[in-house]
């Protein structure tokens, strides 16, 4: 059967409860998974306590002032810190999405922060996403033509262009196929959300002489058919994109070609 | 998420496992089509069973016998168990992990909905044709 309760060595405890700042008039409450894979234990929830007068705005701004200011091995992911590099994707508050663009005030204290859910975790806040990347690469994620390349660029219309609108915008950051119950079960066939979403951006792409092969490649019960619509990679992707709708769109095409 | 049963085996091979069963799109066609051909199927279906809710017997027997009903009813049930399969069968692929366990489910999910409907288009067929 699914996997439903963790394995004894992934249940969380009470961890660690730090001091707090001093003189400090605005404190908010941070409780962050932390997990060595060095110490043999299992995971801890560690409480920290951050000065918002004295900190961003940002989830991320108080992670990166706990981790400059009260313990230097929180261990997290981050880059752009503006929602472009999917580097800080995590869970907080129970909603996958990038500590970055996820302002303090709009989560209730205390902050809970987890790492993407049902992925295997490197260490604190850091997911293994090599299995997460791989479903990516398997897509084959770029142009192909039979046709001899033109002398300047492929020539697309603004309409065709269009169609990749709220496709190409992927950031890659997993919250989508993280948030999947599908994905969650069944992640090791079930390419997830993110996936297939890239799939459908270029099985849309009017330059893209691949399709055939592409769907080919989809029409598989778990790699494409263990999706059933649930929405949640729709509600949290930080960039308001929806994997479901592409999702259909590709199961509409499977149809197309047989009906 | 995948266990990773061996660490010679690269992220590649282990996201295309046994390759593409090329299978799935019939079973998305068959749930599309019986979803569809219920929405009637199921009122005619409601709309005979209150017909029957005052019958005695003998009216009911020859209701159920005549021809057009008997007919929806046995529409009514090929779709409504060709239905119940297609759906189980997605229940057995998304929760049950282990190989074996859901061959053998998928096995006793075949053999339950052909036996349902079988006896229930047997029952049918026996109004129809036995008084």
């Amino acid at each position: 059967m699914a996997e439903i309760a963790l394995p004894k060595n992934s249940v969380y405890g009470p961890g660690k409860i730090w001091p707090k700042p001093a003189n400090a008039k605005r404190l908010t409450e941070f409780q962050i998974y932390r997990w060595n894979p060095d110490d043999g234990l299992n995971p801890q929830i560690d409480t920290f306590y951050v000065d918002l007068d004295d900190c961003g705005p940002m989830v991320l701004d108080a992670l990166l002032y706990i981790k400059n200011r009260i313990d230097p091995t929180l261990t997290l992911r981050r880059s752009c810190r503006e929602g472009i590099c999917g580097s800080c994707a995590m869970n907080i508050d129970g909603q996958n999405t990038l500590a970055c663009t996820k302002a303090i005030d709009e989560v209730k204290a205390p902050v809970k922060i987890f790492p993407l859910p049902h992925m295997p975790v490197v260490k604190d806040l850091v997911p293994d996403l090599t299995h997460f990347y791989a479903q990516h690469a398997s897509i084959e994620p770029w142009l192909k033509t039979e046709t001899p390349a033109p002398e300047k660029e492929w020539l697309q219309s603004p309409g065709d262009r269009s169609k990749l609108d709220g496709l190409y915008e992927c950031i890659l950051c997993a919250c989508c196929s993280t948030s999947c119950p599908s994905y969650w079960w069944n992640g090791d066939r079930y390419l997830g959300p993110s996936a297939l979403l890239q799939a459908y951006r270029w099985l849309i792409d009017s330059r893209d002489e691949g399709t055939g092969e592409r769907l080919d490649e989809l029409e598989d019960p778990f790699r494409l058919y263990r999706c059933h619509t649930i929405m949640n990679c729709a509600r949290a992707c930080p960039k308001g994109l929806n994997p479901a709708k592409a999702i259909a769109e590709i199961k509409n095409m499977m149809v197309a070609r047989q009906a | 998420m995948p266990k990773p049963d061996s660490i010679v085996q690269t992220p590649r091979a282990r996201v295309k496992y046994l390759g593409v069963a090329r299978s799935g799109t019939e079973t998305l066609w068959a749930i599309r089509l019986t979803s569809f051909a219920l929405l009637p199927l199921t009122i005619a279906f409601v709309v005979i069973v209150a017909m029957l809710g005052k019958a005695d017997l003998a009216s009911a027997r020859a209701l159920l016998g005549a021809p057009l009903v008997a007919i929806l009813m046995i529409l009514f049930v090929l779709a409504s168990v060709w239905h119940m399969a297609e759906g189980m069968r997605s229940v057995i692929a998304d929760y049950i992990r282990h190989q074996h366990m859901r061959e053998l489910a998928l096995m006793a999910n075949f053999c339950f909905a052909a036996g349902v409907g079988l006896v229930c288009v047997f029952a049918v067929l026996r109004l129809s044709f036995v008084q």
